[in-house]
């Protein structure tokens, strides 16, 4: 009977330290706020920069000229593993050589079925598209996740072949 | 604790006994409840609050991932394994792309080899880090999971920066990685190796000795050897019951037959062995990494293979340890772009159907302890 109670209270003791030596960890913590790494996100969005190598979404490089370099062979809409990637492509005549030649029209990007697999940008021959480090990508309506990618009136650059 | 209610009970058992006539009685934990962490359905046989019967209902999140491999090229089917076990997605990638190089023959670079096994444990380190936060939310300490993601956030800072995402991160591919890794992952890393081996402790000082999780954890679940092995529970589940099944040590891929690391075997086959195994082998993953870090040898980052992959026709099978057991990639090929079929053999599809052997006679308040040390992902079960 006396085992019993004692047993009892020896548990209880034990219990409350083990209880305690756990809430010592959290007051270290109360009392060092300093060590709290939580960031206030939208507050902090001027000076948030993601990582370089971050995949946010599929671009087309255009330089100062309005100039890419895709020369609409459709590698990567080949590559990609979810239709993600549609190109329309034209012929359009070259001014140098009179021959007519394959152009894109519009490069037509489905952000909504986009896994961020990069495997396009490994097939792109020409180095023509990248992944952006943009992450922010909540829209009010479907529809606004289609996008063109290549900018109105921007060409090829010169000397990219396929 | 428990004498003191075996001394009042003695004394009412005195008194008149009060059997009545009781039922046994259906309820449905889930398809959305907290702790199934997914869309998981137990149909639960009552008798009172003690369990008779588990009756796991699965498909919710069917995805046909199988059937998608069928219509992929062998370097899409990667990206897809990602969506299984997404806390384990590089070991998965992994498990692919070495049954497509087997297939093929290839050797990779030792380099590979290298940034393969220390991602996977980096991999490893952050399932767990997460599985012990939630582990610590099922039952009751809110505490133990924003401890938990503070220190994952350190290593998916490293995916982040190396890989390109933080969770689906697609790293591999047949033959090599995607990319060679970042100047800082080496230092990055070993930040985080000192860091963390400073925070591991906090993890025992605030769970594993608390006198509520012991009492709600110790002799909960059991489990035995047999019953693991006739179930094929693997990895830390399987360990905490006996079973020596780690595939690191007993089928060597990638680098672990380099490195110098304990297999963590416990005979406790209870819930609360099932998550000191997983505390072990977070020690045991810093080890290895530690003995890898400064080691990555010079050279390509990626074996040379052709742009359109045709493995020879025959059937490949690779089995690699994902941080719930053993994941194995069945590929049958017929000499097309695509496989003719590929099965995978997912830990977590084995690990759920123990849970009826495990958690006949206990109390309905312990099937959540026993859920969260077999640590379920749902999508894994499902595929």
């Amino acid at each position: 009977m006396f085992k019993s109670i004692y047993k009892y209270l020896t548990d209880i003791f034990n219990g409350a330290r083990t209880l305690l030596t756990g809430m010592k960890v959290t007051g270290y913590y109360f009392f060092h706020p300093k060590e709290i790494i939580t960031q206030q996100y939208p507050e902090n969005r001027d000076t948030l920069k993601m990582f370089d190598m971050f995949r946010g979404e599929v671009v087309l490089i255009h330089d100062e000229n309005n100039e890419h370099k895709c020369t609409g062979c459709s590698a990567c809409e080949l590559a990609c593993p979810n239709g993600t990637i549609e190109i329309i492509s034209d012929k359009a005549i070259d001014p140098e050589t009179g021959k007519s030649k394959k152009v894109i029209d519009t490069f037509v990007y489905h952000l909504q079925m986009c896994t961020m697999c990069n495997l396009c940008i490994l097939a792109c021959p020409t180095d023509a598209i990248k992944m952006a480090q943009t992450f922010e990508h909540a829209v009010f309506d479907r529809s606004e996740l289609t996008k063109v990618l290549n900018r109105p009136g921007s060409k090829i650059m010169a000397g990219i072949k396929e | 604790m428990s004498n003191i209610f075996s001394l009042i009970s003695d004394k009412d058992s005195k008194g008149t006994s009060s059997a009545t006539e009781t039922q046994e009685y259906f309820v449905n934990m889930g398809p959305q409840h907290p702790s199934t962490h997914g869309v998981l359905r137990l149909l639960l046989t009552l008798d009172g609050e003690i369990i008779r019967k588990v009756e796991p209902h699965i498909g919710y999140i069917h995805r046909s991932i199988e059937k998608m491999c069928e219509k992929d090229s062998y370097q899409q089917i990667v990206h897809l394994t990602d969506r299984m076990d997404y806390l384990s997605c590089h070991m998965n990638n992994e498990a692919v792309c070495l049954a497509v190089e087997k297939g093929l023959q290839l050797e990779v670079p030792d380099r590979v080899k290298f940034i393969r096994t220390i991602i996977s444990e980096l991999t490893r380190l952050s399932s767990h880090q997460l599985w012990w936060g939630v582990m610590g939310m099922d039952l009751g300490a809110i505490t133990t999971f924003l401890y938990g993601f503070r220190d994952r956030e350190q290593i998916t800072d490293i995916f982040e920066e190396t890989c390109g995402a933080r969770l689906t991160m697609n790293y591999n591919v047949p033959g090599g990685v995607m990319f060679d890794i970042h100047p800082n992952f080496q230092k990055r890393t070993k930040d985080f190796l000192k860091y963390f081996k400073e925070k591991l402790p906090e993890y025992d000082e605030l769970l594993t000795g608390n006198v509520i999780f012991v009492e709600r954890t110790k002799d909960i679940g059991y489990l035995s050897k047999e019953d693991a092995i006739s179930f094929g529970v693997t990895g830390p589940s399987g360990r905490a019951s006996g079973f020596a099944c780690d595939v690191r040590k007993k089928d060597p891929y990638s680098a672990y037959d380099r490195v110098d690391f304990k297999e963590i075997i416990r005979t406790d086959c209870d819930s609360f062995g099932r998550y000191k195994v997983r505390i072990a082998e977070m020690y045991e993953s810093l080890h290895i990494i530690e003995q890898l870090i400064d080691n990555i040898p010079e050279g390509d980052f990626k074996a040379k293979t052709k742009a359109v992959i045709k493995l020879p026709p025959g059937e490949y099978y690779q089995r690699v340890e994902t941080a719930r057991g053993e994941l194995g990639v069945y590929v049958i090929s017929d000499n097309k772009k695509s496989p003719y079929r590929v099965k995978f053999r997912s830990p977590g599809f084995s690990n759920l159907f123990a849970l009826d052997t495990m958690a006949k006679g206990y109390k309905i308040a312990d099937l959540v302890a026993m859920m969260s040390t077999l640590d379920l992902v749902i999508p894994d079960i499902d595929r």
